[in-house]
């Protein structure tokens, strides 16, 4: 344990679902609360806490939590920085500790969504406008969704796979599928995910049609959720109880970036650069090879998008995404299990908790501790999301040596 | 006939010849379609208007068939790579919005029709690309 490195002593997530007796405090506290128990420690010793939450980005959730926890008087971060939101806030706490600012923190991310419907940058309303003027960047007189293509997240990210299908060969509304497929025959061992049904290949292909190629069961649920992890440095882990340090788990890369630019990616978001740049500078962070991972928990906030990550987390060959779904290389007994929490499609999104949840994920792999989904021996986890905008965190978690 | 304005002011109409402009960087080429205060990819700060082609290949595609609340569907939303360089956000229209009709690579070319009409009678042209 060298005392430069950054560990996870306490991770925890509540079941995502859509809580009724709940409020988004009470989920974020729960997250909080069991992460910290899970740690033996307690908010006293916390030196810094980041709260990520996307819907209430300017109320103050840190804050909030600390008035229900524990008002220590410690500095908060409340980050938002889209689907990557809650990994943003695992990154706040890691890059405080790895400058000496703090040995010890909590990093929570949070969401109430409800049932939000289809989330998207509509513009404005269509029949409001009585006398046309142009506004804004481009000039507008009118919304401008449904007439110049679609901003909305389905059509979106369903442009990102066609692309993708446009550029690589094997590639079509079956491999897609395929994908959910997958993800919601994962999702049967999972109790904490949002839905729990496996469902046939022609189910998924011939269910309702939301914007070709995804149909229902390819796009992931809204929900409510929380989830939160304790990170120290080593030299700290060095003097906790030996119980403690046997399931600490090493944070080996850390990586966020956001899109460069590239050609049209003003026009149709590119959620693939940033992302291959992202798994580049892990790897090399961390001296793992893409072969050497056990699991690998992925944004499939859209089947679409999932088959372009195998490629961009250079989990199969160049251009294979297609084939590899087709010889199962990433179901849970395949060459790198992806997903086998259900992935977004089953065990849901609810933004903000997102990215702390899928580290929840790799981690309770690390550590043994994943029960009935339990990826035997597993060594190596990487976990990505991506928040369209764009932001992509990745990170590469190992297990404990000892 | 009534005046028309262009629904986004990327569109020119110009009579039978309606064609899109971008705002073009002079050091670096790159293309933007809104207004601008740097280029997002040289960071220099001079433009100059280009003329895009009217045709181009179908680079993606969606067939939305549950939209935004207030907006018809299904239509078929597409990513237009065009000739000469530029990609632009559209519908693909002219077909049934079908994956029959519509195929990644398919050439296709600009044309125009009125989106809406306000309450001075003044109508909104929007553009769209046919398969050709």
């Amino acid at each position: 344990m060298a005392s430069d490195d950054i560990w996870i002593i306490g991770v925890s997530m509540t079941k995502f679902m859509r809580y009724k007796d709940k409020d988004l405090i009470d989920l974020a506290s729960e997250a909080a609360l069991a992460a910290l128990d899970d740690a033996g420690v307690t908010i006293q010793d916390m030196d810094i806490l980041a709260s990520g939450n996307l819907a209430e980005a300017g109320g103050g959730v840190g804050q909030r939590i600390q008035k229900q926890i524990g008002q220590t008087g410690i500095p908060v971060y409340n980050v938002a920085n889209a689907c990557a939101t809650g990994a943003t806030a695992f990154r706040v706490v890691h890059t405080a500790i790895k400058a000496g600012e703090a040995s010890i923190g909590l990093a929570i991310g949070s969401e109430q969504m409800g049932k939000a419907g289809m989330l998207g940058a509509a513009g404005r309303a269509r029949s409001d406008k009585k006398e046309f003027e142009p506004s804004g960047r481009y000039g507008g007189v009118m919304g401008t969704e449904g007439i110049l293509g679609t901003n909305m997240m389905p059509g979106t990210f369903a442009q990102t796979g066609m692309e993708y299908a446009y550029e690589h060969d094997g590639v079509g509304f079956e491999q897609f599928a395929k994908v959910a497929e997958k993800n919601h025959a994962h999702s049967v061992l999972n109790p904490l995910a949002q839905y729990q049904k496996a469902f046939a290949l022609d189910e998924i292909m011939g269910g309702e049609m939301i914007a070709y190629p995804n149909t229902l069961l390819m796009c992931c649920p809204t929900g409510d959720g929380a989830a939160a992890a304790v990170v120290v440095s080593g030299e700290r882990l060095a003097s906790m109880p030996a119980e403690v340090r046997k399931r600490a788990i090493k944070v080996s890369a850390s990586v966020l970036t956001s899109d460069p630019y590239v050609d049209g990616c003003q026009v149709q978001f590119d959620v693939n650069t940033l992302t291959r740049r992202a798994a580049d500078q892990a790897y090399a962070q961390s001296g793992v090879d893409p072969k050497d991972l056990d699991l690998v928990e992925l944004h499939d906030c859209f089947a679409t998008a999932e088959l372009c990550h195998y490629d961009n987390l250079r989990l199969c060959e160049p251009g294979g995404a297609g084939e590899w779904i087709d010889k199962k290389g990433p179901w849970r007994d395949g060459e790198i299990p992806v997903n086998v929490s259900g992935g977004l499609l089953s065990k849901g999104h609810p933004l903000g908790a997102t990215g702390i949840a899928n580290i929840f994920e790799v981690s309770t792999h690390l550590r043994g501790e994943a029960g009935d989904r339990q990826v035997e021996g597993a060594k190596v986890g990487l976990t990505h999301v991506i928040g369209l905008g764009s932001a992509c965190a990745v990170h590469i978690l190992e297990k404990a040596a000892s | 006939m009534a005046s028309q304005i262009p629904m986004v002011d990327y569109l020119v109409l110009d009579g039978d010849s309606a064609h899109l402009e971008a705002n073009e960087c002079t050091a670096c080429g790159a293309l933007f379609f809104d207004r601008r205060n740097a280029c997002a990819a040289c960071g220099k700060r001079e433009f100059r208007r280009k003329r895009l082609s009217n045709d181009g290949l179908v680079r993606t595609f969606t067939i939305v068939q549950r939209a935004a609340p207030g907006v018809p569907a299904p239509f078929a939303g597409a990513v237009i790579d065009l000739d000469g360089g530029g990609k632009v956000k559209a519908n693909i229209v002219g077909v049934d919005p079908t994956p029959e009709n519509i195929k990644l690579g398919m050439p296709v070319t600009l044309t125009t029709f009125v989106a809406g009409t306000d309450d001075n009678g003044i109508e909104a042209v929007a553009f769209g690309y046919r398969p050709v």
